[in-house]
């Protein structure tokens, strides 16, 4: 909140990239279920720079997937801008941005289509985008799902594979269409904390791999502080930036980053932050909009 | 997940996956199946379960010759009679006009099957599809369709000309309802997910509907197609007895008609045979098109 | 699932619903769909005698003014209201027949396997038999025509009605199960607090399909068996009476009279569910 006014919650030096510059400014959005308004998010800021992993954390049904879903294309905003490498997205006079393979979502139940092959679905975005013909694409998938370690599985449906390798494959599946941002909405939910810390390096090394952009959801705090450059900690609705931790942790890490002191610090920084609106959040009782 | 052990060694880097043990296929998988199953008592159950009725029915109608049981073939009249080179009540697996009965109602099936489903799933397609042909075209199926197929029979015998035309018209009828519903509830069950990756992935909107629209629905289409099979059936029996002058339905009617019981049982065993001939062979397209489903819903043991 | 209403009074959410029925596109278009297509019906039908050209299929059918004036005189005689309660009559009795005997059958098939051994298999034998075919053969075996018919249209219910009793109980989550055992229930809490309740959403879909196809059953024994008899009427009597008599009109008529009573009966069941399932209520 106090960061807001004047330079709001501006983006930290991130190494090069050059790329994926987010910037949303003043955004709102209000919904509207029969007659009643709901104030999702309200006059929200957030600087993200080329090339960072920013966390955004909060309560359950606090707004952040409706953030999300903006940067996407999915919902229109109320008010508001919000700028990709400094073209518009979305503002006043264009209420909801078009969905381009520049932002690509990884969903929180996964969405591989479970009626094509890991192999056809990373080939997916080049063959419908006319980019490469479906030949090359496979190719290229298999490639790319070889260079992620996900060997012999490109002939199989996802519904045969484990969760952690379907979610591994869906962030491939995004990878390939070189997008400028990767906006993962919670993708480690449904996960236990042992496949859930072997993801996390799974997805560092694809990240220092590519340096995309990554606008991760969670309400994990040990993921954010161990996966992002910096976590953003998010009121309960209607949601604006409460507290932003920068960390500050050298990459490349590994899991003996969160047994390190400084990772305490940090912990019981946002905690400390989370715990607060959580506890407003269970008060207010409401169930979680969609 | 079961597969949890092996998929931590297979993350290794460059580690490659070690060789698992090859689950059996073909027959082997067979005698697997075969030899776990006689090794319970259901197969024994089973057959006593339906040795046991027959056994009762026999007794009732052909030993004891109880009332009302008397008039009903037995079991006995009836299976000496079907595999007889002479039977006394004129239809058996060798006489023509049981495999004519056979086909005309098949054949009949079969066109309104396809007409039904060339027309219907289309056309529920489109209306899951598209929110304003919906709103259009729903209330006009709704309004129709719980008028029963057999409230037809009179306007089909009107509208169109000659025998058979009319028989068909009421089975593909009720295919027809059945299979636009089914395919439109199969296009709105779609996790909303998908079109959302779609659209991120950036497919035109013509992509959406061949890669996601169709895929997604099929396993509701399948169902629905199933159903539409049986209504199909159900429909046509009803029309070959009211109007009708070959086909199983009529076997059984005119076999009333004419006092012979044993045709009638075997018009009525025949149909029921046929008809889950039928239902199989779409259910067996419908595993054949969605690979993704049947291997996944194997490794479940399902 | 049907309307989603912010508040929970019936009053309430009756209104509301009817206030978005009133702004919502949905609605209209629906309306204009159907008036759109009584037109087509309507000029489909006079083609002939407006144009001199004859429409082919449709345009043998009365136009729906014709169908309105006919049934405005019908609806004065009581043969008609008969028809209906006979109709009625029977689709009742055979559907209730159907969920007394089918709803524990098909519990029986799914808490006891060797009852579901012995029981099942020659039930799945005679399942793919049409209804219909069961007519003459009911008709060998009962006393009377009334009785033949009652026994089709129960028939026609019952594999419905069994096949998805079965398939919701099968699918009871096992730990509600455990949950309650774990709390000390006995086997007769299991059946009546757990495995009841957890049917009943199954109960309620093989009811309202089960009904649908009563209706067919009993309109196509009509057509086949009561029509001999006068006093067997009922509605699917008074389509074949007027095909032989040969007013058309009073066929539609018929057709739309079976289509209203059949839309009664499944909305009568939907609402019986929707008291029955105060847990389902929530959308």
């Amino acid at each position: 909140m106090t960061v807001m006014s004047k330079n709001p919650a501006a983006a930290p030096a991130v190494q090069s990239g050059g790329k994926g510059a987010i910037s949303i400014r003043n955004v709102t959005k209000i919904y509207d279920p029969g007659g009643v308004n709901v104030v999702a998010v309200d006059n929200c800021s957030l600087e993200i720079a080329p090339g960072e992993i920013c966390m955004i954390v909060g309560p359950s049904g606090c707004g952040k997937t409706t953030l999300l879903n903006a940067i996407a294309g999915f919902h229109s905003i109320t008010s508001g801008t919000i700028h990709l490498d400094g073209e518009l997205l979305c503002g006043p006079d264009k209420p909801k941005a078009e969905q381009g393979a520049d932002r690509i979502v990884v969903f929180q139940n996964g969405a591989l289509f479970p009626w094509k092959t890991i192999r056809d679905n990373v080939a997916y975005g080049p063959i419908v985008q006319g980019r490469l013909s479906p030949v090359e694409a496979r190719g290229k998938a298999d490639h790319m799902l070889a260079e992620a370690g996900l060997h012999d599985v490109g002939d199989k449906y996802p519904g045969e594979v484990s969760s952690g390798m379907a979610r591994r494959a869906e962030i491939v599946r995004a990878l390939i269409n070189d997008p400028r941002v990767l906006l993962l909405d919670e993708p480690y939910r449904a996960m236990d904390a042992l496949t859930k810390s072997i993801m996390h390096e799974a997805l560092l090394e694809m990240y220092d791999r590519t340096k995309v952009t990554i606008f991760f959801i969670t309400h994990d705090l040990e993921e954010s502080i161990f996966l992002g450059d910096r976590v953003v900690v998010m009121t309960t609705r209607p949601a604006q930036v409460k507290k932003i931790v920068d960390v500050r942790i050298p990459r490349p890490r590994n899991y003996k980053v969160l047994s390190s002191n400084e990772f305490r610090v940090l912990f019981a920084e946002a905690k400390d932050a989370v715990h607060e609106e959580a506890i407003k959040a269970f008060e207010a009782g409401e169930r979680e909009l969609a | 997940m079961s597969g949890d052990g092996t998929s931590s060694v297979a993350i290794q880097r460059g580690g490659g996956a070690p060789a698992r043990p090859r689950a059996p296929t073909g027959i082997a998988y067979f005698q697997y199946v075969l030899n776990k199953k006689l090794r319970s008592p259901t197969p024994y159950l089973m057959a006593l379960g339906i040795g046991g009725w027959i056994l009762i029915y026999w007794l009732f109608s052909e030993v004891w010759n109880l009332p009302r049981f008397e008039k009903m073939p037995g079991p006995v009249a009836v299976i000496s009679d079907w595999f007889s080179r002479k039977p006394f009540q004129g239809t058996s697996i060798f006489t023509e006009t049981y495999y004519v009965h056979i086909w005309v109602s098949v054949r009949r099936i079969m066109i309104a099957f396809a007409i039904a489903t060339a027309i219907g799933v289309p056309l529920g397609l489109i209306m899951g599809w598209s929110r304003r042909f919906k709103d259009y075209a729903f209330p006009i199926l709704e309004t129709l369709r719980p008028i029963p197929i057999l409230a037809w029979v009179p306007l089909a015998i009107l509208m169109f000309k000659g025998l058979e035309t009319p028989v068909i018209f009421l089975a593909t009828l009720a295919s027809l309802f059945v299979t636009v519903l089914n395919t439109m509830l199969g296009v709105e069950s779609i996790d909303e997910a998908y079109f959302r990756a779609a659209g991120c992935l950036g497919s035109k909107p013509r992509q959406v509907f061949w890669h996601v629209v169709i895929p997604g629905s099929l396993p509701f289409i399948f169902t629905g197609l199933q159903i539409s099979m049986g209504v199909a059936w159900f429909s046509l029996v009803a029309a070959e007895m009211v109007s009708g002058d070959y086909g199983l339905g009529y076997l059984i009617l005119s076999s009333y008609v004419n006092s012979v019981t044993v045709p009638m049982v075997i018009g009525m065993l025949t149909l029921g045979f046929v008809g889950w001939i039928t239902s199989a062979l779409v259910r067996m397209a419908g595993n054949q098109m969605m690979q993704w489903r049947t291997r996944a819903l194997a490794l479940e043991g399902r | 699932m049907a309307v989603a209403s912010p508040s929970r009074s019936t009053f309430g959410g009756f209104r509301s619903s009817l206030g978005g029925a009133l702004t919502n596109p949905t609605f209209w278009r629906g309306i204009v769909a159907l008036i759109g297509f009584a037109l087509f019906w309507e000029l489909c039908s006079r083609s002939k005698q407006m144009f001199g050209v004859q429409v082919p299929w449709i345009g043998m059918v009365p136009p729906p003014s014709d169908v309105l004036g006919a049934w405005a005189k019908v609806v004065t005689e009581p043969g008609y209201w008969q028809s209906w309660y006979l109709s009625l009559n029977r689709v009742l009795a055979g559907f209730i027949a159907a969920q007394i005997v089918g709803i524990p059958f098909g519990l029986a098939l799914a808490v006891n396997r060797y009852f579901r051994d012995i029981f099942f298999p020659p039930f799945e034998i005679l399942r793919p038999i049409p209804p219909l075919a069961w007519v003459p053969a009911s008709l060998i075996f009962w006393p009377t025509n009334e009785m033949s018919i009652a026994f089709v249209t129960f028939l026609g219910a019952f594999f419905t009605v069994v096949i998805n009793v079965l398939g919701g109980a099968r699918t009871i989550n096992v730990q509600y199960l455990r949950a309650a055992q774990s709390m000390g229930a006995s086997q007769w809490d299991l059946f009546w607090k757990i495995i009841l309740p957890g049917t009943m959403p199954s109960i309620f879909t093989g009811a309202a399909v089960g009904m649908g196809i009563t209706w067919e059953v009993v309109v196509a024994a009509e057509m086949i068996s009561g029509g001999g008899t006068r006093k067997g009427g009922g509605l699917g009597f008074f389509i074949w009476n007027s095909y032989m008599g040969g007013s058309l009109e009073q066929i539609v008529v018929g057709m739309i009279s079976i289509g209203i009573a059949g839309y009664l009966c499944s909305s009568a069941i939907r609402y019986l569910g929707f008291a029955a399932m105060p847990w389902r209520r929530l959308f």
